[in-house]
């Protein structure tokens, strides 16, 4: 049979043992108290919470401490574009700025009508393992895999592998660089999404090497070097490259091309 | 208890005794957290660590509070609170120095609380040190720590199993947790051979 004292001494042990845990925590909570930046807080609660990395911090927070310490500029959010970099303006007090939206370019046009494959693989379907194989399977070891690793990571659903290259779809990509990483060729550039001219090839192959595994590759023919007005343009490891600033997108450079694959997006 | 004695119950609470693979406690943080290898490290030197501080706290309140006062019925009560308290302390401490640990960890840091092999240390080295009076103190902390370790190599075999998971070609309707559940039974089973080993050193 149970007493009432009983009872009472087991509620007060338990109590006793729980008010001293409670004071603990108490005291501990003081002591290691984390100093919360409310700004801080109230910019985190702007941005989209991706924790892509694209702003070149290590997620959300760490942009919007950034920001918060005036450490960083407004408009680096790709994903959040505009709207959020008003929002974060209105609030820690800066100028928004313009600004400027951009996207991801895929720098191939190697599709199963102008490429093909070199050898029949049966691996994993991943451009990341394929490309351990003899820098992937198909002709032009510059080119894209087709795998679709890009596809994959991309959480906006932008990207997708058409005729065996990544295409990306502008209206849905946030730039965020998820792809840029993923691409085991670095194929995919982050660009301005302004009208620009692209080269849609990045083989480093000597032009003859390239004719042959590929239709559409760029062989470094130099006529766009010579075309372009502005000077944009220049050719760097066997293919040509746009300096997106200096370009004035007047389309000669595509006009020139005798592989067709300067293309004005 | 001997030098050797101890060195004895430390190998048996991380093979023949170990808390995940043996005994199933534990199991929310084995398929939870297992999915990446350093998380699985983190979480389980977490637990490591409240499993030894909970031991340390636990077994002096049992032996002089509980038991002469005839209130060791409450053990379970007692040491629930206590763990718990342990775990927000331990929260709190790491929010403060080790910021991006405690990130990663997320939900899982504060159902350590709940984590039944946190409790079962603290409760089973009471009965094992009822059933054999040398068992005292040290060799209950030893026993948590070993435990602990237990888990992390559990943690740490299972993450690799995972990562290993990832790439394998599984039949659709196996994927995701029905493949993990399974590979999770075949390493338990691998357990199975330490059974008897630490018996000879004991």
């Amino acid at each position: 049979m149970f007493l009432l004292s009983d009872i009472l001494s087991a509620v007060t042990l338990v109590g006793v043992i729980g008010l001293i845990v409670g004071v603990v925590l108490v005291i501990a909570s003081l002591v290691f108290a984390v100093p919360v930046d409310e700004r801080a807080a109230a910019v985190r609660e702007q941005l989209p919470g991706a924790n892509c990395g694209a702003c070149g911090f290590s997620g959300c927070d760490g942009y919007a401490e950034a920001l918060s310490k005036g450490k960083a500029k407004v408009g680096l959010c790709t994903v959040g574009g505009e709207e959020t970099a008003k929002a974060v303006a209105s609030l820690i007090g800066a100028d928004a700025g313009s600004f400027e939206k951009k996207t991801a370019v895929v720098h191939c046009s190697g599709t199963c009508d102008v490429t093909r494959k070199a050898a029949a693989y049966q691996g994993e379907k991943s451009c990341k393992a394929a490309s351990m194989l003899y820098s992937g399977v198909g002709k032009c070891t510059f080119g894209c895999i087709g795998f679709g690793d890009c596809a994959a990571v991309c959480e906006y659903g932008a990207i997708s592998v058409v005729n065996g290259a990544a295409i990306v779809d502008r209206d849905k990509c946030r730039a965020c660089g998820a792809c840029v990483a993923a691409c085991p060729h670095g194929l995919i550039v982050i660009e301005p999404a302004i009208r620009h001219a692209s080269v849609m090839c990045s083989s480093c192959d000597k032009g003859n090497v390239t004719t042959k595994a590929c239709k559409a590759g760029c062989v470094g023919c130099m006529r766009c070097t010579k075309a372009c007005e502005a000077g944009a343009i220049t050719v760097m490891n066997e293919h040509a490259h746009v300096d997106f600033d200096k370009c004035t997108a007047c389309g000669k450079c595509a006009e020139v091309c005798p592989r067709n694959i300067i293309k004005m997006i | 208890m001997s030098a050797a004695q101890l060195v004895g119950v430390f190998l048996a609470s991380i093979l023949t005794e170990n808390y995940i693979l043996c005994k199933f406690f534990g199991i929310c943080p084995f398929l939870g957290v297992s999915k990446k290898l350093d998380t699985a490290l983190g979480m389980s030197a977490a637990v490591t660590l409240v499993m030894v501080i909970s031991t340390a706290v636990t077994w002096p309140i049992y032996t002089y509070l509980l038991v002469p006062n005839d209130m060791d019925y409450l053990r379970t009560l007692v040491f629930i609170l206590v763990i718990a308290g342990l775990v927000q302390l331990i929260e709190i401490v790491m929010k403060r120095y080790l910021t991006s640990l405690y990130r990663a960890l997320g939900i899982y840091l504060p159902l350590i609380t709940t984590n039944c092999a946190v409790l079962g240390v603290t409760m089973l080295v009471l009965d094992k040190g009822a059933e054999d009076p040398s068992f005292g103190y040290l060799a209950a902390l030893i026993n948590a720590f070993g435990a602990g370790i237990g888990f992390l190599i559990a943690m740490v075999m299972f993450a690799g199993v995972r990562e290993r998971l990832e790439s394998a070609d599984i039949p659709e309707s196996l994927r995701g947790l029905p493949i993990t559940l399974v590979s999770a039974a075949l390493v338990a089973c691998s357990f199975l051979g330490f059974s008897g080993i630490a018996d000879k050193l004991l």
